[in-house]
């Protein structure tokens, strides 16, 4: 892909020779809308005229909450058509508390200085309740449904390659959220070298489930095809979730080459399908299934392809790619057309000398898949506490230099200036380098990583410290690997009364409030929550709770997993 | 029936043997369960009681609590 001309990320796919062709399928239950460029192109300027004609300017900040359907398609493009600032909300969901998330809404609206919210009837209500005395546009999709379509002149992009596109906010976590900011040319290189790196070809077929409010859904699975003129078919993230072989039947009927995935959705999809459910599938389209955005398990890939190789899997579709929203999207990319380079580490000399030592004999060893080397534009160094370089095999924080860089969190001058310096963003991940490429070993931060979705502890802990009978300030929340779903669990350990530990009601009760309160504000579920007496949690000398030594007990007293495969890298 | 899977949640899912699991306790909006889970459930389910449930079907309205599963189950079978 080469866009020499293009500033601006609202350019979708300008060339006419494109306009006939397929740029977008939305499956919604068993339906497929299939729309060409020309169409698409269509809705985005007739949305961006109406989004204007409500009083949006270029710059503003446009916040959606809206479900996974097509308008939120549009209505994203529409905004960045007229350089307006769009920012896609995480969706509600059956779990999440309903006042909770219309409240982080409001947070938001306040804290950034939002111009418009925009999202569905049926959210109305309970967001102009929310929004009550803030100055802000609040619009429904249903208001812009009879909108004309856009006079013919004025579609020009508003914007250049400095100014801001959109706002990727980094988490779902109930504390502050921190928008990452990227500008359109900070997109458009990422976009430029990591379609070099994937071999990004206009036959390409995109197929994608993932929520489009998530760096990997949003860039690898939208905004890279449509800008590069080549094809995406998309699908609800709630749909596939209780339904994952539509991924696998799209993949078939469309030829698709090219699926993102997080590490966890390896194994479900290699154990949660019925083998009658895959009769006469077909898988040989596929250039790469590419794992990203949480850490990559051997084991993952060895499950996938053991299921999958009979129904026409290549073996070296299995790519991996290690990226982050602050730097729009990819870091490094794993080689196309041989399987990604595996390394196997001495355990003993990674845990204590924090060095990536290839095994020998009989000593125990961890297996680290590579995350390849860095796209172009991209530079990785490895680096110790004071920020100093480590030679190879050395494990310490990533740092990356990057075209693609983000300019900041917005409004948050110190979180950013915490994590850049001279160009460069410390990532707070882990890892070493080895013959080029990059392995990921765990995390500086105590951040827990379910599915791919990013979840601070302290948020967790944070929920917790007003229920009855449990000990204020004395809750530990942190990930312990689930190796049969090749994903982090979520555990708590909570020190409580020692007359509710006997009784099962009460022990019960405490259970319930936990439980209930990590789902209901983080839409994640507490895996584990164990239930301790007083002192059982171990604290730092300066008195704070000590996650990872309580992990390390509670791996080791609770789950009895000292030899917990990939227990180091969590 | 109901006592099987009241263990098997207990066990696969919420890693708990003492918990008192409600017959009317909501397994998804009271966090115990979420979505992947209902899959892995819906397959056990397929396998001990045979009777099979539509990926679509898998949603709070049909799942979320063991007396709601225990019922859709016998309407199938």
């Amino acid at each position: 892909m080469s866009h020499p001309l293009l500033t601006s990320v609202a350019s979708l796919q300008i060339t006419p020779q494109h306009d006939n062709k397929t740029a977008l399928v939305f499956i919604e239950g068993d339906h497929e809308t299939r729309y060409t460029f020309g169409e698409l192109r269509a809705q985005v300027r007739r949305c961006g005229h109406a989004l204007r004609a409500a009083g949006i300017q270029r710059g503003q900040l446009v916040v959606l909450v809206i479900p996974h359907r097509l308008e939120l398609v549009y209505h994203f493009w529409g905004a960045l058509h007229i350089g307006a600032v769009p920012s896609i909300f995480p969706f509600l969901s059956d779990k999440l508390n309903p006042e909770r998330y219309f409240d982080s809404v409001r947070r938001l609206v306040q804290h950034s200085g939002v111009r418009a919210v925009i999202t569905t009837r049926d959210f109305e209500g309970a967001l102009q309740t929310t929004l009550t005395g803030i100055d802000v546009l609040l619009l429904t999709l249903e208001q812009f449904a009879g909108a004309n379509a856009a006079p013919e002149n004025g579609d020009t992009p508003l914007a250049d390659a400095h100014d801001l596109a959109f706002l990727q906010h980094s988490s779902g976590s109930t504390g502050l959220q921190k928008g990452v900011m990227l500008a359109h040319g900070a997109v458009l290189r990422q976009l430029t070298s990591y379609a070099q790196a994937i071999q990004l070809d206009n036959d390409d077929v995109i197929v994608s489930w993932l929520p489009l409010y998530h760096d990997m859904g949003l860039i690898a699975g939208f905004i890279l095809p449509l800008l590069a003129g080549v094809k995406l078919v998309l699908m609800s993230p709630f749909q596939w979730v209780r339904d994952p072989k539509i991924l696998l039947r799209a993949i078939q009927r469309h030829r698709g080459t090219l699926c993102w995935l997080p590490n966890f959705a390896y194994n479900f999809l290699a154990t949660r399908i019925r083998d009658k459910d895959l009769d006469g599938l077909d898988l040989s389209s596929m250039r790469a299934f590419i794992n990203c955005s949480e850490p990559v398990y051997a084991e993952s890939h060895r499950l996938f392809a053991e299921r999958y190789a009979a129904y026409g899997l290549r073996a070296d579709a299995l790519q991996t790619c290690y990226a982050m929203a602050e730097n729009v999207f990819a870091v490094t990319q794993s080689a196309f057309g041989t399987a990604p380079k595996i390394d196997i580490v001495d355990r003993r000399a990674l845990m204590d000398e924090q060095r990536a030592l290839p095994a020998s004999g009989a000593a125990p060893a961890l297996t680290l898949v590579s995350n390849g080397a860095p796209i172009a534009g991209c530079r990785v160094r490895i680096v110790d506490m004071q920020r100093q370089d480590l030679p190879e095999r050395h494990v310490g924080e990533i740092a990356i230099h990057s075209a693609s860089l983000m300019d900041g969190y917005y409004r948050r001058p110190e979180e950013s200036a915490a994590v850049m310096s001279d160009g460069w963003y410390f990532t707070g991940d882990m890892g070493y380098l080895a013959a080029g490429e990059l392995y990921i070993t765990g995390r500086k931060k105590d951040l827990i990583i379910v599915g791919g979705k990013n979840i601070y502890p302290q948020d967790i802990e944070n929920l917790l410290n007003d229920i009855s009978g449990l000990h204020p300030g004395r809750a530990s929340a942190f990930g312990v690997p689930n190796a049969q779903l090749g994903t982090e669990d979520i555990a708590i350990v909570a020190e409580v009364d020692a007359s509710a530990l006997d009784d099962d009601d009460r022990r019960a009760a405490i259970q319930r409030e936990i439980r209930a309160r990590v789902a209901q504000n983080t839409d994640m579920i507490a895996r584990y929550v164990h239930l301790v007496s007083a002192k059982w949690l171990i604290k730092t000398s300066s008195g704070k709770i000590a996650r990872s030594a309580n992990r390390d007990k509670f791996l080791q007293e609770v789950l009895n997993a000292d030899e917990t495969p990939n227990a180091s890298l969590l | 029936m109901k006592e099987q899977l009241r263990e098997y949640i207990k066990k696969h899912m919420i890693k708990d043997a003492r918990y008192p699991l409600k017959d009317d306790e909501s397994l998804i909006k009271g966090g115990l369960v979420d979505s992947f889970s209902l899959v892995e459930l819906a397959l056990f389910i397929e396998e001990q009681f045979g009777a099979h449930f539509d990926d679509p079907e898998l949603t709070k309205d049909n799942m979320d609590t063991l007396n709601l599963i225990v019922a859709n189950i016998e309407a199938k079978l």
